[in-house]
């Protein structure tokens, strides 16, 4: 399916028709792939190292302790005694919102504690990361394509792209905090009295405007790459052919770009699904705006195990969403190209 | 072809972490006896942790300590200056048995926690320490369950500022303060603001607003307590103050900097903050108030009103190697020359109540009468190994009465039961 | 009137139209750049005035600069305290560099593989490395503390370059993999039949063209690793902070204190020299790449 959807049509201009071979030299070819594996073996194993140490290792240590209650205070000692196996009991709690019962048991989480926000937190999470990664779409598209263009002062326009980036985020987060203070300079500017973190929408959208402003130019960068491989020749010819400017942009610039735009969004997605620094330092998660990492961050502080079960669950749903978009939108980098090898197998 | 074999290896992890959990593991378990019993003649190097140190006291008094104990050298490893990354620094190292984290400087409100999960060495029988010149919140905050897990260090507790040039004499009590908020309307300012952003200063100021009117967040047994008149009429007393716009809107985006501003732009009339904000209002060039800069005690119900108490303590890891270097450099930490040299160099209030009375130290901070008055009255901050907890269910609660989307019923009966579910474990 | 003065009279009208949407469009260029100027600028612009600000005068909202000093400069390389913002600059930079190279170097590997080679569990591998993207940072910090405690690495180059690379990895092998696709390579075929291996038909031909991808990959991983806050911040010590973690160690004069100015200050000396760089680097080494793939 997304084989179809994917821009192989597109790949001709780009190869120059000629079709693509699977490896150096096209030889027999299940041998080819035999002796392709040990080469590839050879040349992943770097990443899978660096990945399993730093990455793989937490992952399983977070689901083991996951299964654990967190330690619970002994009213004798007054000393935290160690939980036991928890089931699945970590899991159930956050997902139906349940919290322990001062006789035993469980109740509905009260408002005030972590386990209420739940949901909430998720459905931030997701606001943000729709929302954000739309505007930083949009916006970084039109960055990439103007700084493609050819016009006298355009290493600064690509110098000026990358100042918001190259701000480390803890002092970007403080410098918002600071515009976005109710004496501070955008209040000041614009001659508003608005107060930016003291209720939903405004601290929604400081935190919005913040990130986009922080990471547009992630996307204007790759977007711009992606444009700077198409080969010129291809708009002349569609120049010629009488095509407007509309119809260059969606026939030949997004199909070729498409890779690239693809990776872009994928990657920021799953960075906006993880936000953290912005709304902590911005908000403290004040007015809707913790976000699930917000979350884990709290319950890190409160119990562990509980904190393990809750980075699952919220590897589990950008799992899904990942899933959904390289399954059915087509950003699966290597998949979209394999039309042509497709009778391989 | 088209099978989402993609991701299936991120299954596979999880698989595998199924199997692996059935070996249980994970967890911090508390094996404290132990560790407590441990190097307690101990003598050696050290090292002494503490988050940042905004004006070089540290590092002098180390000094002077190392040349008189050549063979007991300390070290300073310094933290940031955010208190929510000590924390977790501290837990982190404390998890880990880290053995170089001999002293460690805590938070007020962190003590019970870190005496519950069996990191802070006792100070009694061989590592005990005399208290009796202290002031009494202070080493009630450093105490857990009637045992001293730290030992004073620093204090610190809140104060109204007021405008002098507008108000004559500074309200005792807090309708007092209310009723000449006339004034403050005639000049077209603010009345009066706190910190009321939702962060930890909210649990400050909400507990100093419960305890100003008799109320307590726990009672004696750690218990939550706030289905009570007192802790109704405290909460009230903020909610009714930020409806009726004495407490001027822009009050729940404050924090101390937030509020500071304000107060120094003339934009106040009073203001609850901490001693730090005295030294730059009367010298920070943009000060407008510089002249004109009043202090008092919080107000109360009929007298000065009850403080939160700030502040560090010092105390020993268990996991420490050289408890009795330990104990002896927090003893050195609390001598008055220490901490005359740390409340002169560093603007830190002392624990030694009799510095207080001290004319060469008032003559330098003139706030000091005015902030004993403010840390004899001064309730700790609920003393709970729960605290992170407590404090999300006042912060979260707090904030929904204030800003009027809840009332103030409802969100003490909901602080009450977030607390309760939290200390129920599980 | 004749037909031919007729057409020539459309043929005028076509070439002004054709010269004024020329004209039009290169107006439009210039507005929407100087739309992103703006919009990237103005709040970096109030980091520098700011940084330039006297501490008294922190919150003055005055568009131009007003009280103009240079003691928060001071202040950031200011030793005397215990800060090593100079000792953390180089820090970063070492960091940033080795993290740059070592990544690009390794998911280029990657990449080639999984673009050109044909093999089994190519898809495993995807998902393995997209995977690493997927879980919360905050909660990879207790783990990887307790790993690295165990080895005695803590406060160690490698314990802050490692997690780093992991980092920016997924990114670097899934971008380069996507450009990779995108390349002609029936030219490195055709290199290989003119007496390259395939090594050199690499580097000779598919480097250069991959160039502008490279070289934004590097940007993209050196400014991320730039930018590692979290980890950093629980993994290093005194010696081997980075400017991140030196950034949020500045204290104002009194303990509530937030030294905005001298945070300002900071950003400004670790983003101007990081932009210039870039500028720098574009131009020598995209120009050099791109000029030897022309031949």
């Amino acid at each position: 399916m997304a084989t179809e959807l994917g821009p192989t049509p597109v790949k001709e201009p780009a190869s120059g028709g000629t079709p693509i071979h699977h490896g150096p030299k096209g030889v027999g070819e299940d041998n080819a792939i035999a002796s392709q594996g040990k080469w590839a073996a050879w040349l992943l194993a770097p990443t899978i190292v660096a990945l399993a140490i730093v990455i793989v290792y937490p992952i399983i240590s977070a689901i083991v302790m996951s299964f654990q209650k967190d330690a619970g205070l002994d009213p004798v000692t007054g000393l935290f005694t160690e939980g036991g196996p928890a089931g699945l009991s970590n899991y159930t709690n956050w997902i139906f919102q349940q919290c322990a019962a001062p006789g035993g048991g469980t109740v509905a989480c009260p408002p005030g504690t972590l386990g209420s926000q739940f949901w909430s937190a998720t459905g931030t999470t997701f606001y943000f990361t729709i929302v954000t990664v739309t505007l930083e779409t949009i916006l970084g598209f039109w960055m990439a394509i103007i700084m493609a263009r050819t016009f006298r002062g355009r290493s600064l326009v690509r110098a000026a792209v990358l100042v918001p980036w190259a701000i480390p985020t803890a002092v970007t987060a403080q410098l918002w905090l600071f515009i976005f203070a109710f004496e501070g300079i955008g209040n000041k500017l614009f001659n508003t009295t608005i107060l930016w973190t003291g209720s939903e929408n405004p601290a929604r959208w400081a935190v919005i405007i913040a990130d986009t402003w922080k990471t547009t130019p992630f996307m204007a960068l790759l977007i711009l790459a992606g444009l700077q491989m198409i080969p010129a020749d291809v708009y002349e010819a569609a120049k010629v052919d009488g095509a407007s400017a509309w119809q260059r942009f969606r026939m030949i610039t997004l199909p070729l770009v498409k890779p690239a735009l693809m990776v872009a969004i994928l990657f920021r997605t799953l960075d906006a699904l993880r936000m953290f620094d912005l709304p902590y330092i911005l908000t403290e998660g004040s007015n809707n705006t913790t976000t699930l990492s917000i979350l884990v961050v709290n319950q890190l502080r409160q119990g562990f195990n509980s904190a393990a079960a809750l980075s699952t669950i919220t590897f589990i749903i950008i799992f899904i969403v990942a899933f959904i978009f390289v399954r059915f939108l087509g950003a699966n980098v290597v998949e979209q190209q394999t039309g042509a090898g497709k009778g391989k197998k | 072809m088209k099978t989402p074999k993609f991701l299936l290896p991120v299954a596979a992890a999880g698989v595998l972490a199924l199997t692996l959990s059935a070996c249980g593991g994970g967890g911090g378990g508390t094996t404290a006896g132990a560790d407590a019993e441990q190097g307690l003649d101990g003598r050696g190097p050290i090292t002494y942790v503490q988050g940042k140190d905004n004006n070089n006291v540290v590092r002098p008094v180390i000094e002077k300590w190392n040349a008189a104990h050549p063979n007991e050298k300390v070290t300073f490893k310094e933290q940031t200056d955010q208190a929510d990354q000590q924390h977790d620094d501290l837990v982190q190292n404390f998890q880990a048995k880290n053995a170089n984290y001999d002293v460690v400087s805590v938070d007020v409100v962190w003590t019970a926690e870190f005496a519950a999960k069996g990191w802070l060495q006792p100070l009694k029988d061989k590592m005990a320490l005399d208290t009796s010149a202290m002031l009494k919140p202070t080493v009630d905050a450093a105490s857990y369950k009637g045992t001293l897990y730290a030992v004073p260090k620093d204090s610190d507790g809140g104060m109204l500022y007021y405008r002098k040039d507008l108000v004559p004499t500074p309200p005792k009590t807090w309708d007092e303060m209310m009723s000449m908020c006339s004034i403050a309307k005639e000049n077209n300012i603010g009345c009066f603001a706190g910190q009321y952003s939702k962060y930890e200063g909210l649990t400050v100021n909400t507990a100093e607003a419960i305890n100003s009117t008799g109320g307590s967040v726990l009672d004696a047994d750690g218990k939550p307590n706030l289905n009570t008149p007192e802790a109704k009429a405290g909460l009230g007393n903020l909610v009714t103050a930020y409806a009726n716009g004495n407490i001027p809107k822009e009050g729940i985006t404050f924090q101390e900097e937030q509020g500071r501003q304000a107060f120094q732009d003339g934009k106040l009339l009073f203001h609850r903050n901490w001693p730090y904000m005295y030294s730059l209002a009367t010298t920070e060039g943009s000060s407008k108030v510089k002249d004109v800069l009043g202090l008092a005690a919080l107000p109360g119900i009929d007298g000065p009103g009850a403080s939160t108490l700030g502040g560090h303590s010092v105390g020993v890891s268990v996991y420490s190697k050289n408890k009795a270097t330990a104990v002896d450099f927090l003893k050195f930490i609390t001598t008055e020359e220490t901490q005359r040299f740390y409340a002169t160099q560093g603007s830190l209030a002392p624990v030694l109540s009799a510095l207080y009375d001290d004319q060469e130290l008032v003559a330098k901070l003139p706030y000091l009468p005015v902030l004993k008055t403010s840390i004899e009255n001064a309730v700790p901050r609920p003393v709970t190994p729960f605290y992170p907890a407590v404090t999300k269910a006042i912060q979260e609660n707090a904030y929904a009465a204030i800003k009027g989307e809840k009332t103030v019923d409802a969100a003490l009966s909901d602080m009450q039961k977030s607390i309760e579910s939290a200390s129920a474990g599980q | 009137m004749t037909a031919a003065t007729e057409l020539r009279a459309k043929q005028d009208r076509g070439r002004k139209v054709a010269q004024n949407r020329e004209k039009w469009a290169s107006v439009r260029t210039y507005v929407s750049a100087a739309v992103i100027l703006f919009w990237c600028l103005a709040p970096a612009y109030w980091m520098v005035v700011t940084a330039f600000r006297e501490v008294g005068y922190t919150y003055d909202t005055s568009l131009l600069p007003t009280h103009v000093t240079l003691d928060n400069f001071k202040t950031a390389f200011d030793t005397s305290f215990g800060n090593r913002f100079g000792q953390a600059l180089l820090n970063s930079v070492f960091i940033g560099v080795t993290v740059t190279v070592i990544s690009l170097v390794v998911g280029v590997f990657a990449a080639y593989a999984l673009a050109r080679l044909n093999f089994r569990f190519k898809y495993l591998v995807l998902g393995f490395i997209l995977g690493a993207s997927m879980f919360p940072g905050v909660a990879l910090i207790t783990p990887l503390f307790q790993l690295f405690t165990n080895i005695g690495w803590i406060g160690t180059y490698q314990a802050l370059i490692i997690p780093n690379i992991s980092f920016v990895l997924p990114l670097t092998v899934y971008t380069m993999t996507s450009f990779f696709r995108e390349m002609p390579w029936e030219l490195e075929e055709a290199a290989r039949v003119d007496g390259c291996t395939q090594g050199q038909a690499f580097r000779r031909v598919i480097m250069p063209l991959a160039a502008p991808a490279i070289f934004t990959t590097a940007i993209l991983a050196f400014i991320s690793s730039w930018n590692e806050f979290l980890i950093a911040s629980q993994l290093s010590n005194d010696a081997t902070q980075p400017v991140t973690v030196a950034i949020a160690n500045f204290a104002g004069a009194q303990p509530q204190q937030i030294p905005y100015t001298a945070i300002m200050a900071a950003g400004t000396i670790v983003t101007i020299p990081l932009v210039i760089l870039v500028l720098i680097f574009q131009r020598k080494i995209v120009a050099g790449l791109t000029a030897g793939a022309v031949k």
